[in-house]
C-alpha cells in the first residue's frame, strides 16, 4: 500500500524535530535513534511538501497483501459506565469464543476506566483468556481523546486480529475513531458474525434501510472492527474455574491528556424518552380503569419495558403526553412492543408498525392490530397477565444473581 | 465563527438497486431527499450563527444531483455550499467517505466547528462523523442533545448516553454529531429561495482539487471493507397466532419472552 517511507541514513533527531513540527497528526516517533512514521499518519503529505528533503519518499506500491499471521486474538471492548459492565460485553465475549475456535486464537478483553481492576476479574468467568486493564484516574469519564489513545496503545502492543465493540453510544463514538486511526474496516450493527480460516471476520448486517443484507469483510487491513447491538448475541454461562488472567497495562501520561473537560455527569431519569425505548408495553381501551395499570407496570418492569399508551390513555389523564404512540404522539421502533387491549387503528399503528417484533393481545379476533402483529393472541389480558406474572414470579425465586449485582466476593 | 455542516442526499424510498457485478449500490434514478438527521445539524448551525455571527458552509459528497441538498441548505439559511463529486469517490465505505469529507474540509479551509447529523437513514452507521474528526485530528463528541454554552472559544454541551448525560466543554476546532430533537428544524424559506435561485454559490471539488490526489485513498480502492455478497433478508417474521385458554396463552407468552431474552 502507498505510504510514507523513511530513508533511514538521512534521518536524525533534527529531522525528526522538523517533521514533528509540521505533522498535524503527531505521527512521527523517534526512539532509540530511529525515526518512524506511526499509525497516526493520515497521509496528508504535509511532511513531503514542507519537510526536510531527502528523508521521506512516497511509496506508491500496489496493494501488498498484509501478513495476517502477525495479528492474533479476538478482542472485546468492555463497555461500562464507572465500572458497571454493560451486558452487551458478555454477549460479545460469548461470540468471540465461538469465532476464536475457528482460528484457534485467544479471546481478549480491553477494559479501560478508573477503579475497574476488581471488575476485570469477573470477566474471566465468562471465558476470556486475558483481560487487559488500563486503570487510570484520567479515564473516569468517557472522553474521546484519551480513550482512543488507550485503544491505540493496546493495538500497538497486542496486535489483535479482530475487535468487537458494543453498539452503545460510547462504542459508536470510540470504534470509528480508532478504526479511522488505523484506516481499517469497521462494520456497524452486525447481526451475524462468523470467521474464515484465514482470520477474516465475516460480518453480516442489514444494509440500505433493512431490505438487503450485506456480507462484509475487511480483507487487507488489521485489526478488523465491528459493532454489535445489545441483545443480538447470547451471554455465556459463567465458569466455575476460569483459567484466564488479568494484565495491568501502563500508558504514557501524555496520551491521557484531553482538550475536552468533563464538567458534570447527570444520571438520567429512567424511561422518559419513548423513542429511544427498546422495549415497550402499550395499552389501549382494553384497560378498563387506572388501577389496572399497576399490573401492567408490574409486568413491564419484569421485562425492562416502558409503558406507553394510545390516545384514550392521554385523554383520560392516565399518562403524560410524551408517552403516547401514534401519529399524534411519538413514532417508535423498539425491538419489542406488546400491545395490550389495543384495537389497532391506523392512527396508532402508523407510529409503531416498524417495530422489530410486535405481540398483540386482544379479545376481539377481528381487531386490526392482528394485521401488523408478528404474534397475535386472542384472549383476555385480565386473565393472561396475572397468569404470566405468576410464571415470572416462580422463575425469579430460582434466579442466580447477575454480574452487576453480585456482591463484592472476589478476592483481590 | 465558521461552521461546516455535512449533509447527505439519501434515497427517498427503501427500494434500492444493487449492481450485481461490483456489489455497489446504484443510486441514479431513485427519488431522493436530504438525510432527515442533517436537518438537525443545519438547525444547530443556524442557532449558533444567530448568537455568534459568522458563516455556515454546507458540505456534501456524492453525484452531481446531490447539489439539491446543498440548495435546500441554502434555502434554510446556509451561506455557502461545497460538493465533493468525482467518479473516483464512488463506492466508498465509511473510511473512504470520511477521508474524502475530511480532505474536502481541509480544502475549504479553517473552520471552528463541524456539525454532522447523528447518522444517515441509508447507511445507518453513525460512524462518518467520528472518523472524519480523526482524519482531521480534532476532538469530537457524538449524540449531542443540547448546547448549553457557545462562545468564541468553544462549546459546552450534553452528550446523550444510555443512562446519563455527560456535560463536556470542548474547545474549537471540533466536530459534533447532533441527536434529533436538539432543535426543531426550520422550513426552507421561500424568500431565500427567490433571492438565491439566480446565483447559488456551490463549488464542486474533484479529486484533483484535493491536497491528497492519490486515488487509491478514495472510493472503492480506498475502502478497507469489501462487500462480498448481498442477499435478501429472511422473509418478514412469520405471523404466528396463538389460541387457547388464558393459561395456555400465558405459557406461550412466557416462552416467547424467555426465548427473546426478556425474561430469565
Amino acid at each position: 500500500m502507498a505510504g510514507i517511507k523513511i530513508i533511514k541514513q538521512n534521518a536524525d533527531r533534527e529531522t525528526y524535530e522538523a517533521l514533528a513540527e509540521i505533522c498535524p497528526f503527531d505521527a512521527f516517533s523517534y526512539e532509540n535513534d530511529v525515526l518512524e512514521v506511526t499509525a497516526a499518519c493520515k497521509m496528508c503529505k504535509m511532511c513531503l511538501k514542507n519537510g526536510p528533503k531527502g528523508v521521506l519518499i512516497l511509496e506508491e506500491a500496489e496493494k501488498v497483501a498484509i501478513d495476517k499471521s502477525l495479528y492474533k486474538g479476538i478482542t472485546v471492548y468492555v463497555d461500562h459506565i464507572e465500572g458497571k459492565i454493560h451486558p452487551v460485553t458478555l454477549e460479545l465475549i460469548g461470540k468471540a469464543r465461538e469465532l476464536a475456535k475457528v482460528t484457534n486464537h485467544p479471546v481478549y478483553a480491553l477494559f479501560m476506566g478508573t477503579n475497574i481492576t476488581k471488575q476485570a476479574k469477573k470477566l474471566l468467568t465468562y471465558g476470556v483468556d486475558k483481560v487487559f486493564v488500563y486503570d487510570k484516574p484520567e479515564l473516569k469519564h468517557f472522553v474521546i481523546e484519551p480513550y482512543a489513545n488507550v485503544f491505540e496503545d493496546f493495538i500497538e502492543k497486542i496486535k489483535p486480529s479482530a475487535i468487537l465493540v458494543g453498539a452503545t453510544n460510547v462504542g459508536r463514538s470510540l470504534a470509528p475513531r480508532v478504526a479511522a486511526r488505523y484506516r481499517t474496516g469497521l462494520t456497524a450493527d452486525c447481526t451475524i458474525l462468523d470467521m474464515k480460516e484465514n482470520t477474516d471476520l465475516i460480518q453480516i448486517r442489514p444494509a440500505y434501510g433493512g431490505n438487503i443484507m450485506a456480507q462484509i469483510v475487511t480483507e487487507n487491513t488489521r485489526p478488523q472492527f465491528c459493532t454489535v447491538r445489545y441483545k443480538v448475541f447470547t451471554a455465556p454461562e459463567p465458569m466455575l474455574n476460569p483459567v484466564g488472567v488479568v494484565e495491568i497495562m501502563e500508558i504514557g501520561a501524555k496520551k491521557l491528556i484531553s482538550s475536552i473537560e468533563v464538567i458534570e455527569v447527570i444520571k438520567k431519569e429512567k424511561g422518559i424518552d419513548l423513542s429511544d425505548a427498546e422495549t415497550i408495553v402499550a395499552v389501549g381501551r382494553g384497560v378498563k380503569c387506572q388501577k389496572d395499570l399497576e399490573m401492567i407496570h408490574d409486568f413491564a418492569e419484569k421485562i425492562g419495558a416502558i409503558v406507553a399508551c394510545t390516545r384514550p390513555g392521554i385523554e383520560a389523564g392516565w399518562f403524560d403526553a410524551k408517552l403516547q404512540i401514534g401519529l399524534s404522539g411519538r413514532t417508535v421502533k423498539p425491538k419489542l412492543i406488546i400491545a395490550l387491549g389495543i384495537s389497532g387503528a391506523v392512527q396508532f399503528t402508523a407510529g409503531m408498525q416498524n417495530s422489530e417484533y410486535i405481540i398483540a393481545i386482544n379479545s376481539d379476533p377481528k381487531a386490526p392490530i392482528f394485521n401488523v402483529a408478528h404474534c397475535g393472541m386472542v384472549g383476555d389480558l385480565y386473565e393472561i397477565l396475572p397468569e404470566l406474572l405468576e410464571l415470572i414470579k416462580d422463575q425469579d425465586t430460582s434466579e442466580v444473581p447477575e454480574i452487576n449485582e453480585a456482591p463484592e466476593r472476589m478476592a483481590v | 465563527m465558521k461552521i461546516l455542516v455535512c449533509v447527505k442526499q439519501v434515497p427517498g424510498t427503501a427500494n434500492v438497486e444493487i449492481d450485481p457485478e461490483t456489489g455497489v449500490m446504484i443510486r441514479d434514478g431513485v427519488e431522493s431527499k436530504m438525510n432527515p438527521y442533517d436537518l438537525y445539524a443545519l438547525e444547530t448551525a443556524f442557532r449558533l450563527k444567530e448568537q455568534l455571527g459568522g458563516t455556515i458552509t454546507a458540505l456534501s459528497m456524492g453525484p452531481m444531483q446531490s447539489k439539491e441538498v446543498l440548495l435546500e441548505s441554502f434555502y434554510m439559511g446556509a451561506d455557502k455550499g461545497y460538493l465533493l463529486s468525482d467518479r473516483k469517490f464512488g463506492g466508498a465505505d465509511v473510511v473512504a467517505t470520511s477521508y474524502t469529507l475530511a480532505q474536502g474540509a481541509k480544502k475549504i479551509g479553517d473552520c471552528d466547528l463541524i456539525i454532522c447529523g447523528k447518522q444517515t437513514t441509508d447507511g445507518d452507521t453513525a460512524q462518518v462523523g467520528p472518523e472524519m474528526a480523526e482524519f482531521l485530528g480534532i476532538p469530537h463528541v457524538t449524540n449531542v442533545i443540547k448546547i448549553l454554552v457557545a462562545d468564541d472559544k468553544g462549546i459546552t454541551l450534553q452528550m446523550n448516553m444510555e443512562e446519563s448525560l455527560e456535560i463536556q466543554r470542548v474547545p474549537y476546532p471540533c466536530l459534533i454529531t447532533v441527536d434529533k430533537d436538539i432543535y426543531t428544524p426550520r422550513l426552507p424559506s421561500y424568500k431565500r429561495k427567490l433571492s438565491i435561485s439566480e446565483n447559488p454559490e456551490i463549488t464542486v471539488l474533484t479529486l484533483k482539487d484535493m491536497y491528497d490526489t492519490d486515488e487509491t485513498n478514495y472510493g472503492l480502492s480506498g475502502s478497507p471493507t469489501q462487500v462480498e455478497r448481498i442477499f435478501p433478508p429472511e422473509n418478514n417474521v412469520e405471523k404466528i397466532s396463538f389460541v387457547g385458554d388464558s393459561k395456555t396463552l400465558a405459557n406461550d407468552l412466557f416462552g416467547i419472552l424467555s426465548e427473546k431474552k426478556y425474561l430469565g
